[in-house]
């Protein structure tokens, strides 16, 4: 009877936290966003800066994920296939980034390829811009996440041990040949998992971009940045109207992660 | 001599995997690699196979010295533990994995694990998942899948771990059948004595990374070549003071010794006929049931030994004193073992192993 009572209250107590604190703030966006009408809406959404700003969010985005995905996969093969000195300190150094606030991320990058930074003549050099600019955004976005993908795929690889590896070996396959006919297949909802983690996060950067962006409306502005300076101008509706495209990706993004997660499961993964 | 191991020596570490390792196995033969865990014994047959690389030493397959040859050109099939079958694979694709690898045409790969599937007993079973198969299934499509490119040698890493007792039993058997069918020269590596012994044709020791003695297994039955064989061979119980027992004398420096379970008789008080005087009295401690035969502690001047007797004989109860008889027992100091006789039984032995 007793557990019965508790089970109440913490189920209770859990759903009016949730709800209180993430669902009513969400909705209050879509709300607000609609507030003056759905024409506003629509004139806020597709507004030329922030179809601009929504382009380079997925720019930075796909360039992020696409090479976090790549080197989380080096990383995570190279941590549970072999045995070498200092495996331990480069599992924990791939977890900096959930460690250190975005901001420090985005100075770092100031400290190095800015005014001050020791890299900035060999980039002014060959006439490459980063800071204030878009590579600096993508920069900024992969630093943030690249940890998702490695850290999803890495307990996969492990609890799947060596043998089938070893034993494709011995039969004579190459690297290539054992990673697409054994190894991918058996991490690929892991995978698919940490890729999309990874899209949520990079979507929705602001700290570490917004110091390397400059804010250039229409050039370095990606949506979060953009939903800041609308707010700033005082510009509630289209603030919040921005905001809410970011808050449907979202949506999109957590169905497909559920869809994914209910098949790794099925699968025997994660 | 078809496989040959000189002088190899293979450290992880502190720890000393394989120590001046040196064995010879003619071809055709089934070879048991034997030894508790932690003895070296796998560590030996990854290195044969080429997925470790020994300190120094050579390893010699047909004559050809192939420390430098890649795993993948020795011409070896290994059978994993855990048989590592590719999951993601069917049985057929599983199989037919090695020969694809080799670029043989999709006719020969067709025939080959047809005739490979048939020889394991699958047959309908070639669209299935290795996780739609039982433990033994699972083993037989390893077995398939380590013989479809023909090797010239195969190894076995604890073939019957995973396996459940009773299918282990019916496997051991298939597994040594089909390695006569094939007649191909293999070596498996066991903790279990009684699998080395009903299986391999020959078995290796090994015990603290050193091989402790090679023979048949009667051979290494009957004359254990170190303490270490003469204790891990057979049910042995060690004795500190065999001199205490009639008819032993105890040999110079030597001070202890092996009973084995079928060295010893236990007959009723009043039913032993011959060797009365060679007979010890005994006191039952124990009886344990073992599904086929009675195990039996009995204690004799303060040392607990163990027999057997068969269901046919007549009951004895704990506590029951009893006639006991210790036909030979083994002594052993450092280094080597003997074979004492009881020297007040004239007779010569009355029982074989």
């Amino acid at each position: 009877m007793k557990s019965k009572i508790t089970r109440i209250i913490l189920i209770t107590v859990s759903f009016i936290f949730i709800g209180g604190m993430l669902v009513l703030p969400l909705s209050s966006v879509i709300v607000y966003a609609l507030r003056d009408g759905i024409k506003a809406y629509k004139e806020a959404v597709f507004d030329e800066y922030t179809v601009k700003a929504l382009y380079l969010t997925i720019i930075a985005t796909m360039s992020a994920v696409a090479l976090n995905t790549l080197f989380g996969i080096f990383a995570a093969w190279t941590i549970t296939k072999f045995n070498f000195r200092g495996k331990q300190l480069l599992t924990t150094l791939i977890d900096i980034p959930f460690a250190i606030s975005p901001v420090i991320a985005g100075l770092l990058f100031i400290l190095i390829f800015g005014r001050v930074g020791w890299a900035y003549d060999f980039i002014e050099k060959y006439n490459i811009k980063i800071v204030f600019a878009i590579p600096g955004i993508i920069l900024a976005t992969i630093f943030v996440t690249f940890p998702f993908v490695s850290r999803e795929i890495i307990p996969v690889l492990n609890s799947q041990g060596k043998d089938e590896e070893e034993a494709a070996a011995l039969m004579g396959a190459d690297g290539f040949k054992i990673f697409r006919k054994i190894t991918l297949p058996h991490m690929k909802w892991a995978l698919l998992y940490g890729v999309i983690l990874c899209t949520a996060r990079a979507m929705g950067e602001f700290g570490a971009v917004s110091v390397l962006s400059g804010h250039l409306r229409g050039k370095t502005n990606t949506l979060p940045l953009h939903v800041e300076i609308l707010y700033n101008e005082f510009n509630l509706t289209s603030a919040f109207a921005v905001s809410s495209i970011l808050v449907i990706m979202a949506i999109i993004i957590l169905i497909l992660r559920n869809i994914v997660e209910y098949k790794g499961k099925k699968a025997g993964e994660l | 001599m078809y496989v040959e191991l000189k002088n190899i020596n293979k450290s992880f570490g502190d720890f000393k995997a394989s120590d001046h390792v040196d064995f010879q196995i003619e071809k055709g033969k089934l070879i048991g690699l034997l030894g508790p865990s932690g003895s070296g014994k796998t560590t030996i047959l990854r290195m044969i196979a080429g997925l470790e690389m020994p300190d120094s030493g050579d390893i010699i397959i047909d004559g050809t010295r192939i420390n430098d040859v890649p795993a993948n050109e020795r011409g070896i099939g290994f059978v994993f533990q855990n048989y590592a079958l590719f999951r993601y694979m069917t049985v057929f694709d599983n199989i037919a994995f090695g020969l694809e690898i080799q670029k043989k045409s999709k006719k020969e790969i067709k025939n080959r694990v047809n005739e490979l599937i048939k020889l394991i007993g699958l047959e309908g079973l070639e669209k299935r998942y290795p996780h739609q198969l039982s433990g033994g299934q699972k083993q037989r499509v390893a077995f398939a899948r380590a013989l479809a490119p023909n090797p010239h040698l195969l190894l076995l890493d604890e073939p019957f771990a995973a396996i459940d007792a009773k299918v282990r039993q019916e496997l051991r058997s298939w597994l040594k059948e089909m390695i006569e069918r094939v007649g191909i020269t293999s070596i498996f590596v066991t903790h279990d004595q009684e699998e080395a012994i009903e299986v391999a044709d020959e078995i290796i020791i090994t015990n603290h990374g050193r091989v402790e003695q090679k023979g048949s297994p009667i051979e290494i039955y009957k004359n254990p070549g170190t303490p270490f064989v003469a204790q891990f061979i057979g049910q042995s119980t060690i004795i500190e003071n065999y001199g205490a027992l009639k008819g032993f004398e105890v040999l110079k420096n030597i001070e202890k010794a092996v009973i084995r379970p079928e060295f010893i008789s236990i007959s009723k008080k009043s039913r032993l006929k011959q060797y009365i005087s060679a007979a010890e009295e005994g006191t039952v401690e124990k009886i344990s049931f073992r599904g086929s035969y009675l195990e039996v502690k009995v204690r004799v001047k303060d040392i607990i030994l163990t027999a057997t007797r068969t269901m046919e004989d007549e009951l004895i109860e704990v506590g029951e004193t009893v006639s006991v008889l210790i036909y030979r027992l083994y002594v052993f100091d450092e280094n080597k073992t003997y074979l004492l006789e009881n020297n007040t039984m004239e007779d010569k032995n009355p029982v074989f192993i």
